[in-house]
Parts: C-alpha cells; sequence; structure tokens
C-alpha cells in the first residue's frame, strides 16, 4: 500500500497537502469499489433482472427456453383469482396489524416511560419477542394455537370460553397470525416511541398540569403532538414489514385453509421455487415493489402534511 | 401530604401493571424453556398454570437434538454461526470503508453514489427474490457458503449508519494526522475507526441479529443438510414426526440463545440500532 501510495503521489510533489487530496480521490474510489461491485451484482443488478423477467416466458426448469412475451405474464396475473386472493389478504393483514401494532407499542412506551423501578424489567420482557426469530415464534404458536393440547384454548376454557380451531379455521386462521405479529413485533416500535417520548420536553407536561388538564388531555394535547415525526416514520416502517408478510403463512399454515393466509410474498415464493416460473414470478415481484413503493411515497405525503 | 401519597399508590399501580403485563408477554417464552426441559409425557398433560412449573427437570430433550447421529441440529447452528459470522465481520469492513470514502474522501462521483445507496435503501428483498437466485445459481454458489454470505456482504442501511457517525467527527482530528504525514488508510485506522467504536458495534449487531433470523432465502439456497441453517433447520425437523416436541422446544430455545446474549451484553447499541434510524431519520 505504501508503494502504491508513492506511486500515485510521484516523486515530483513535495507540497503534501496537494498530494493529500490527489490520495483522496484515488483511495477514496478504491475505498468504496468493493460495497459497490457488491451492491451493483447483488442488488442493483437484480432489480433490472426483476423487470426483464417479468416480460419474459422463462422456466427455472427449461432454462433454453428463454423468449420475450410482452405483457403475458402480467395479463395471466390479472386473470389470476389467486393473485386477488392474495392481495386481499396482504391488505386485509397490513390494514389490521399496523393500527393495532402501533397502538400496543404506544402504549407500552407510554408505560415504561414512567419513573418507576419495574420500567427496565418491562422494556427487556416486552422487547424480549423481538430477538426471537420469527421462525421460533411462529413454531412456537402453532403449539400454543393447537386445538385440542394449545395452551391458548386451555387457557380460554379456564374463562369458560369453548375451544377455538384458531389455525385451522379460514375465519380465524389470518387473525391468529395477526394476533401473534402484533405480541412478536410491538416491542420493536416501543422502543422508537421510547426514544421519542424520552424528546418531549418536561415542561409542556408541567405547562399542562397549571392548566389542570387530566392524563387524557395530556395524552392527546401533548404527547401525540410531540410524536408526531416518529409517529409517521414508524407507520411507515410497519406497513412495509406488514406487506412482506410470509415466514408466518408459510410455517403455520402453509397458505390455508383455502388460501385464506397465502398472501403476495407466499405467492412470489410459490411460483418462482416450487413451479420454478421465474417469468410469472417476477411478474409478482415488479407489482410487489410497486405496491409498496407507492404505498410508502403516498404514506410520506399524508404524513408531511 | 396527600398529593405525594397518592403520587406513591400510582407509582405501585404502575409498577404492578408493568410486571404483570410483562409477565403475560414473556409466558410463550417462558413456556418454550420450561418445555424444553420436562419429559416428553408431561408438556402437553400440564395444563394452565402447571405448564410454567417444571416439577422433573431433564436436560435430556437438549442432549437429544444436540448429539444424536441421525439429527444434524449442531451442524445447522454452526453453519449459522460461520455465515452470519462471515457477514458481520466482511460487512462491517466493507460498508465503514465505503461510508468514509463517502463522506470523508468525497472522491469526484461520491454524491451521485450517495443518492444511489439511500435510494437503494427502500428496495424490499423480496422483490429481487428470485433474480437474485440467478444471479447466484449462475455463480454456481447454491448449496455452498458463499450464497449466504456474499450477497449480504454489502449493505445500504449499514453503510448509511456509518455515514451518520463519521459525518460527526471533526475534521481537526484528520487534518492533525494528514500533517503529521498519515495517508487516508492510516487516517481511517488511526482516527476514525478508534473515535466510531459505538457506530461499529451497532452495525455489526444489528446484522447479526438480521441475518441469524434470516430464513426466506437460506429455505431456497441451502437446501442441502450439510450446509443448511438453524431457522431452516428447526423449520425442518418441525415438520419431521419422528422428533419429540419437547426436542424441538428444545432447539427453538437454542436457536434463541446466541441472540438473546448479544441483548444482554451489548443492549445499548442494539436500541441504538433500532432507534437511530426512527429518530433522526
Amino acid at each position: 500500500m505504501e508503494w502504491l501510495l508513492s506511486k500515485i503521489q510521484g516523486e515530483k510533489s513535495h507540497r503534501f497537502l496537494l498530494t493529500y487530496e490527489q490520495q483522496k480521490k484515488w483511495l477514496g474510489f478504491l475505498f468504496s469499489v468493493p460495497a459497490l461491485v457488491l451492491l451493483f451484482t447483488f442488488l442493483i443488478l437484480p432489480v433490472g433482472l426483476a423487470f426483464v423477467y417479468s416480460f419474459m416466458e422463462y422456466n427455472m426448469l427449461n432454462p433454453q427456453g428463454k423468449t420475450f412475451t410482452g405483457f403475458n405474464n402480467y395479463a395471466r396475473l390479472f386473470n389470476d383469482a389467486i393473485f386477488f386472493t392474495a392481495l386481499k389478504n396482504t391488505l386485509y393483514f397490513t390494514v389490521l396489524v399496523v393500527p393495532l401494532q402501533c397502538a400496543v407499542a404506544l402504549g407500552l412506551a407510554i408505560l415504561v416511560n414512567k419513573k418507576v423501578k419495574t420500567a427496565v424489567i418491562g422494556r427487556v420482557f416486552f422487547f424480549s419477542p423481538v430477538v426471537t426469530s420469527m421462525v421460533v415464534v411462529a413454531i412456537l404458536w402453532t403449539f400454543l394455537y393447537n386445538v385440542d393440547s394449545g395452551l391458548i384454548n386451555s387457557a380460554l376454557n379456564f374463562f369458560g370460553i369453548p375451544d377455538q380451531p384458531f389455525l385451522l379455521s379460514e375465519g380465524q386462521a389470518m387473525n391468529s397470525i395477526i394476533f401473534m405479529s402484533v405480541w412478536q413485533g410491538a416491542g420493536f416500535q416501543m422502543m422508537i416511541f421510547l426514544a421519542g417520548l424520552k424528546e418531549v420536553p418536561e415542561t409542556l407536561y408541567e405547562a399542562a398540569d397549571i392548566d389542570g388538564a387530566n392524563v387524557w388531555q395530556k395524552f392527546l394535547n401533548v404527547t401525540l403532538p410531540s410524536l408526531k415525526n416518529v409517529t409517521g416514520f414508524v407507520l411507515m416502517i410497519t406497513t412495509i414489514q406488514a406487506f412482506r408478510l410470509f415466514v408466518q403463512p408459510y410455517i403455520m399454515t402453509n397458505g390455508g385453509p383455502s388460501d385464506s393466509t397465502k398472501t403476495l410474498v407466499f405467492m412470489l415464493y410459490e411460483n418462482g421455487f416450487q413451479f420454478r416460473d421465474v417469468g410469472y414470478s417476477s411478474a409478482i415481484a415488479v407489482v410487489f415493489f410497486l405496491v409498496v413503493l407507492s404505498i410508502s411515497l403516498i404514506l410520506k405525503k399524508v404524513l408531511n402534511q | 401530604m396527600s398529593v405525594s401519597w397518592k403520587k406513591r399508590v400510582n407509582k405501585i399501580g404502575i409498577s404492578i401493571v408493568i410486571v404483570l403485563l410483562g409477565l403475560l408477554f414473556i409466558s410463550p417464552l417462558l413456556w418454550m424453556v420450561v418445555a424444553s426441559i420436562k419429559p416428553e409425557t408431561l408438556i402437553f398433560k400440564d395444563m394452565g398454570l402447571q405448564s410454567f412449573l417444571p416439577k422433573q427437570a431433564t436436560f435430556d430433550n437438549y442432549l437429544a437434538i444436540l448429539f444424536t447421529d441421525s439429527v444434524n441440529f449442531l451442524k445447522y447452528l454452526w453453519n449459522s454461526l460461520f455465515s452470519v459470522g462471515m457477514i458481520v465481520l466482511l460487512g462491517t469492513i466493507v460498508n465503514s470503508l465505503c461510508a468514509y470514502a463517502l463522506v470523508k474522501l468525497k472522491f469526484p462521483g461520491s454524491g451521485f453514489i450517495l443518492v444511489v445507496i439511500i435510494a437503494l435503501y427502500v428496495v424490499p428483498f423480496e422483490s429481487v427474490l428470485i433474480p437474485l437466485y440467478v444471479v447466484v445459481n449462475s455463480f454456481g454458489w447454491i448449496n455452498e457458503f458463499p450464497s449466504l454470505i456474499v450477497p449480504f456482504i454489502a449493505e445500504a442501511f449499514s453503510i448509511f449508519l456509518f455515514i451518520q457517525f463519521f459525518k460527526g467527527i471533526p475534521n481537526e482530528l484528520e487534518e492533525a494526522a494528514q500533517i503529521d504525514g498519515a495517508n487516508p488508510l492510516q487516517v481511517f485506522l488511526r482516527i476514525v475507526v478508534p473515535n466510531s467504536k459505538p457506530v461499529f458495534a451497532t452495525a455489526a449487531i444489528l446484522s447479526f441479529v438480521t441475518h441469524w433470523s434470516d430464513f426466506m432465502w437460506p429455505l431456497i439456497v441451502a437446501t442441502d443438510d450439510s450446509i443448511r441453517t438453524v431457522q431452516v433447520g428447526i423449520q425442518y425437523l418441525f415438520t419431521d414426526n419422528n422428533i419429540e416436541y419437547g426436542q424441538i422446544m428444545a432447539a427453538l430455545t437454542l436457536t434463541t440463545i446466541p441472540v438473546v446474549l448479544i441483548f444482554i451484553f451489548f443492549q445499548r447499541y442494539y436500541v441504538q440500532g433500532v432507534t437511530s434510524s426512527g429518530v433522526k431519520g
């Protein structure tokens, strides 16, 4: 490296600062090359390929038979009933999980922001499902949701409620996944809300106290407005996260019963890696990407106002 | 006096609510750990509160899952530790160097590259899943370790974290080293790295936790038993009818332990990683 540098610097230059500027150019380029090459190969190129493949008939079982077929894959997609089921399921999950998870997270954050000794324990307990991987959580809750021997039904029985089918029923499977997902993820948003709450000046609450505001009024008029930016950010990441739903249905229900938990990403996976249909799967990926992108742009617009 | 008395009652009430709610929150995880040290016959026989109390504790489930010849769980754990360890090690080097170059060395074109990297952050991984598979397959990496490691070394978010931190390091420090005759690489190693330990810790931990939990990608590129990662491995055990429930619980617990250890020992940096993106951005 030293040798290379002396070459770059050249023998004629004696003014050190100038050569350091030259070094900056060369080494700056050199230092960023590994990351840029990797990002290009494994992210930028695949994004481009997804678009290209989406206009192709391309099956991994027959890689020689690649042909451009225009909008065929998209036409097929918009005539595929499963696509609309998957889209509906994904939207249903998102619309329920986002407000629920954010509300629970905000409630927990306010609770553990109180100056009591158990607040630290609370933070650790509420956050612990987040550090547990989704695969572990999904397997664990499949046992908990078990109809005959699951802990949840035995708890419900205790309160006189009869056994519920949970994951085995078309009507309850997605709701069961939603409940579990809120439990698993709320601690994450709680931490972000908590950081936001710490920034709210104490004087605002004191002023509200002087005005005789009650707990609810303080929440509405001090806490919520102060958390506006944080809430916007949390809503955004939770929405995008929700759209990516895959692990839970894959492990707990395999998309069933009768496609009631089949999501966009599940469909993408199924077509890509079970049917090996790269073209069709890429079309799903492009639609998925555009939906996520437009939702984040819309959310950004709405939240900025 | 009555006001402060009321405050104390309030505080005690809140403390109790936090503890009860907290216990309810971790009860599924508690049940998992307790079931893992129970004899098989008792796991679903014990109901209600009893299911949280191991009257007979045994480590047989752990011994079975780790040391039975037909189950390769120990191998899965190692595969995950190795591949995630490599991602963390190589990723921190590559991403921090790139961030340093973009922020402090400002070569021609660095501004444009910065914009591209930030834009890449919005691409959801799922939308490149299939073409990424095609690319990795064309390198002949399916069922080889590079498929689990190389695509995840460079990470837009990690570069972004480093950039935010490096911006805060005063240029005077670097200039002083320059005058002493240091070149940009020496400035990076002697000035920037020692002054940026927190962001290195945050980036490394975040990367470890994220990739330790990865499921979808290993599911498709690591189908061979010899390279299978722990998350795919437990899913595989879960669907295997010959494995007892207690052993699955032991496997789930073992899968969670590395991340829990990191969380306990590096809590500050981890939480910083979770929140830094949110509050500042």
